[in-house]
Formats: C-alpha cells, structure tokens, sequence
C-alpha cells in the first residue's frame, strides 16, 4: 500500500506501546493473583464448612479478605488486559501464575516439590501456554494483519 | 502433609463451576452497551461474578486441607471445560492447536492427581 511514512510508523508505534501495556498488566495480574493464593489458603481454616460460614470468614480474617480483593483485582486486570493484548503473547505469561504458587508454597508453607509435582506443573504450564496459540484468526484480528503491517514498515 | 483427594474433588469442582463463570461473562460483555446502567441491568454479568464467587468458595474448602502447589495446578482444567464451552455456546472453532493443549493440560492435572506416574 502507498501510505506515507508517517501513517506507517505511528499505528506501529501505538501497537507496540499497547502490547506492552496489555504484557505489564499481565504480569502484574500473575503476581497478584498468586499472592492472592497463598493469602486465601492461609486465611482458609479447615473446620469451616458449609457457604454462608466462608463468606462471613472473608470478612472476618485479614489474610482471605486481602487475598479475595487481590483475586478480584487479579480478575479485573486480566479482563481489561485480554481485551486489548494479543492472546498468544498473554497466555504464556498468564501461566507464570502456577510457577509463583508452586515457588511461594515451598516459601510460605514449606511444601516438597517432588519431581512429579515439578513435572506436572510443568506440563500444566506448557498446556495453558499453548493456549494463546490456538486461538481462532477472527478472534485476534490485530495479530493477523501484524507481520504484513510489520513487512511494510521494513 | 498429605492432599486428600476430597481436597482435589473440590477444586476440580471449582473449576468446573467456574467455567460456567466464563461463560456467562462472555455471554454479558458481548451484550453491553456503552452506558454505565447496562453494566449493572446486565443480568448475565452479575450472574457471572455470583457463579465466580460460588466457584471461589468451592476453591477455599479445597486448599484449606492439602498442598497449594498441587491443588492449584489442578484450576487449569477450567480451561479444558471453557474450551468446550466456547465451542458450543459461541462457536469458537476447536483448533488443533488447542486440542493438543488440552491433552497437555489433562494429562498434567493427572500427574499431579497421581493419576499416572510414580507418586
């Protein structure tokens, strides 16, 4: 196409900027809502049964409240991240939230990673980062129209 | 310390649960309109953060027995149930590339659960 230089390089510009932001606020989000994990299974005491006596336990117990508003702002965060990011690129980084719990269980709660446990996150983490590949042409537009954009810009 | 199976039950349960959450997230935000009163008259959003909230406490009975770094893991097999809602709800196309994700996510849940390996 013959556009001039400049109507080149801003979108290309934006884009970059965009996929960074939607990457930090994901990052931020795997963090958050790993440390909203290891709140909630402090904050969760075992003899608690039943709906209404957890939901009156949020309110009652420091860590699961922290560790509810983390995982509510976790949520909201990813949402806000998914809508505009390039999934393929999120979802690898969304399954660093495994890595966080398994490395802050052995901190927190002195739990053993057994080579099983390891190789089962492991593959777990690879299974949700394959995710982001599989998604369907029409559901990122973006990211089809980008190495042809990309192409044009060089 | 030991995780129980019921403790896996229960998070397996979440997850499940929680797909439905997806679902009708999705099912909401595809319907909003660009005004502040469609967020909150938007019924399938609300239902979606209760049915979140519901999974959440399935969740919490799960991790109060067990070892968070394996029942945590076990949350990934939403994915696997999403999958297969977005298929039939919305017609998102099952691509090979996620369908191979999601046997590598079951059978990671299922090293994790000990269903197969050395424990």
């Amino acid at each position: 196409m013959s556009n001039p230089p400049s109507l080149v390089s801003h979108p290309l510009l934006d884009r970059v900027t965009e996929r960074q932001r939607s990457l930090i606020l994901v990052s931020l989000c795997t963090i958050l809502g790993a440390a909203a994990q290891i709140l909630m299974k402090k904050g969760a005491d075992p003899s608690i049964h039943g709906m209404i006596p957890t939901i009156v336990r949020i309110f009652t117990n420091i860590d699961m409240f922290i560790g509810y508003a983390l995982y509510g702002i976790s949520a909201v965060l990813l949402v806000l991240a998914l809508r505009r990011g390039q999934l393929s690129l999120l979802y690898p980084v969304i399954a660093l939230t495994f890595v966080w719990v398994a490395v802050l269980s052995v901190i927190v709660f002195h739990e053993t990673l057994t080579p099983m446990r390891i190789a089962g996150i492991t593959t777990v983490v690879l299974g949700v980062g394959l995710l982001g590949l599989g998604g369907s042409p029409t559901a990122d537009p973006k990211a089809s129209a980008r190495p042809q954009a990309e192409e044009e810009a060089a | 310390m030991e995780t129980p199976v019921s403790s896996m039950i229960w998070v397996l349960s979440a997850s499940f649960v929680g797909s439905f959450g997806a679902v009708l997230l999705k099912a909401g935000a595809i319907r909003l309109e660009r005004n502040w009163a469609s967020l909150f008259l938007n019924w399938r959003l609300g239902a979606g953060v209760c049915v979140y909230i519901l999974s959440s406490l399935l969740f919490v009975r799960g991790i109060a027995n067990g070892e968070l770094s394996l029942l945590y893991p076990l949350v990934a097999l939403g994915y696997v149930w999403t999958m297969f809602w977005s298929r039939l709800f919305f017609g998102e196309p099952l691509t090979k590339i996620k369908f191979v994700a999601l046997f590598v996510i079951l059978a990671g849940v299922a090293m994790l659960g000990g269903a197969i390996g050395p424990k």
